[in-house]
């Protein structure tokens, strides 16, 4: 009951829809009334399209975040524990940070074509420096009193990276994760959008292009719940994994 | 507790002599250009090198000639503005938008019941999906651009506003109260600056934001802009104007997110943030 009151809003916001649509409000070529975008999302489904295209979405996003996170917190650990690789690497991090990294999508298309690989590549040339600058400050915030009784206590370098310095960096770097996830979707459906042949950006497009709009907007509500689904079952994770640190 | 600041202060209170200011000033430039630099020298060598194709990589001196030319001609400086123009407006409504949709959340119960589950389920959202929704009401123009800028950036600024208001400090509240301040001014001279560090945060995300949507919209939808004319490079195969976009771009990012944190620091210059050593 109380969740239905929290998310009524949503729920009127869809019965708006439903009825400007059917009422002629508004053109329903440029929003085709919602039960119609369900019946779409529901054909979509039994061709198959939908699956296969986000099945190559998914596949993309998750590797490209996967590299981010293991080059990125492996970066931005060293960053902190190692001077000299700070002092090489935090101006570069820092020159390249503010800039949009969409722009780079013509770049990897050069390089690695109009398939997986591009995708992949920007995916994880944009989602890691969040992951790095995360692991960073962790890192650098690291209780320094632990590290001395950690090393007064006989603890190899190796292992107080691993026992002390790493769990310290933990909520930091989850939290720079999670901006590179939502990042990460973002950057797909991007580079999509504007160059590949398969994928649910790619899908988007050509519904589009075909003026075939109530499917389009099934694709574009799907992502769009992909992303949202994304985000919460990560915080549950999250949650999850600083449960120690209450 | 202690933790570990690496704050390096140009400045030190035990004066050392002009000769050794210099060597350390020196050292300090070198540190944190030396990886730029030597980032360009590798991109050259490679470029030269034969190991990759002058269209995979040009090389990055072809490149800065490119940006040259470009400058001469005008283009550089009418893309730059456009790309601007768009990113700063939707940003400017976003703020507006962000702040007051912020406050009226935090303030009257009615508006927090109808827009608290519309910005937790709309925040997370991959939102550029929605742009050839956008396209097919608003066209192709600036309106649908500065709108889908708007969409985007406004829900940082949202959240932010929240968040800050909520940590004003009752305290505070009540003894302006005591002392006889109105609701309005209780809103607008203790609660609004109390939460500034927290909103200035939220525009801090939401800056970058509208660039890199104003050059994703551009490259979308083509039109003047410094996405449009990376992207018109590119359906070319003219890769050294798209390497000379991607500069161009970066350097326009770098500008705005640095002024925006010197804004910060002058905007919160009574605040004890100012006081702490800054990071990044």
């Amino acid at each position: 009951m109380k969740t239905l009151i929290r998310y009524l809003p949503l729920l009127i916001l869809a019965v708006a829809w439903e009825a400007a649509s059917r009422l002629q409000l508004v053109s329903s070529l440029a929003l085709p009334p919602l039960s119609d975008v369900i019946v779409a999302w529901w054909d979509l489904l039994k061709s198959g399209e939908l699956l296969t295209n986000g099945a190559a979405s998914l596949w993309r996003a998750s590797a490209g975040l996967f590299l981010a996170i293991v080059i990125g917190a492996t970066l931005g650990i060293f960053m902190a524990w190692w001077r000299p690789v700070n002092v090489v690497l935090s101006p570069l991090v820092e020159a390249l940070y503010p800039m949009p990294k969409s722009a780079l999508i013509p770049v990897t298309v050069i390089w690695l074509g109009f398939g997986d690989g591009s995708k992949i590549l920007l995916i994880l040339l944009g989602c890691m420096l969040p992951v790095t600058i995360g692991a960073y400050n962790g890192a650098r915030g690291c209780d320094q009193a632990l590290v001395w009784s950690a090393r007064s206590m006989g603890a190899s370098r190796m292992r107080m990276l691993w026992d002390v310095v790493v769990p310290s960096a933990t909520p930091e770097l989850l939290n720079g994760i999670r901006t590179a996830l939502a990042l990460s979707f973002i950057l797909l459906v991007s580079s999509e959008l504007i160059v590949a042949r398969e994928g649910l950006g790619y899908l988007i497009g050509t519904l589009g292009a075909n003026g075939t709009y109530d499917a389009m907007y099934a694709v574009v509500l799907t992502v769009a719940f992909i992303g949202f689904a994304a985000d919460r079952i990560y915080q549950v994770i999250q949650d999850r994994m600083l449960r120690w640190q209450q | 507790m202690a933790t570990v600041t690496q704050s390096v202060s140009p400045r030190q209170d035990s004066g050392p002599s002009a000769g050794r200011k210099f060597l350390h000033g020196l050292g300090w430039f070198l540190a944190h250009t030396g990886s730029i630099i030597a980032l360009a020298i590798a991109w050259e060598w490679l470029a030269r090198s034969g190991l990759v194709t002058p269209f995979q990589l040009p090389t990055l001196s072809s490149v800065l000639e490119r940006i040259w030319t470009n400058a001469m001609t005008g283009d550089l400086f009418i893309n730059t503005a456009v790309t601007l123009y768009r990113a700063i407006a939707g940003f400017l409504i976003a703020a507006v938008v962000g702040v007051l949709l912020g406050m009226a959340m935090s303030r009257i119960a009615f508006v927090r019941w109808f827009f608290d589950p519309i910005v937790s389920v709309g925040f997370p959202m991959p939102k550029v999906a929605f742009l050839p929704v956008i396209i097919l009401w608003l066209g192709v123009y600036d309106a649908s651009k500065i709108t889908m800028i708007v969409v985007d950036a406004a829900f940082p600024v949202i959240t932010a506003t929240i968040v800050g208001l909520r940590g004003v400090d009752q305290y505070l509240l009540w003894s302006a109260r005591n002392m006889g301040a109105s609701n309005r001014e209780l809103l607008w001279q203790i609660a609004l600056p109390a939460a500034l560090p927290q909103i200035m945060t939220g525009l801090q995300v939401a800056l970058p934001i509208a660039l890199i949507l104003a050059v994703f919209t551009e490259m979308v939808m083509g039109g003047y802009g410094l996405g449009g004319a990376m992207m018109q490079a590119s359906r070319f195969a003219d890769s050294r104007g798209v390497f000379a976009g991607i500069l161009e771009i970066a350097v326009v990012g770098y500008v705005l997110v640095k002024a925006m944190a010197i804004l910060r620091r002058r905007l919160l210059i009574w605040h004890q943030e100012a006081m702490a050593p800054s990071t990044v």
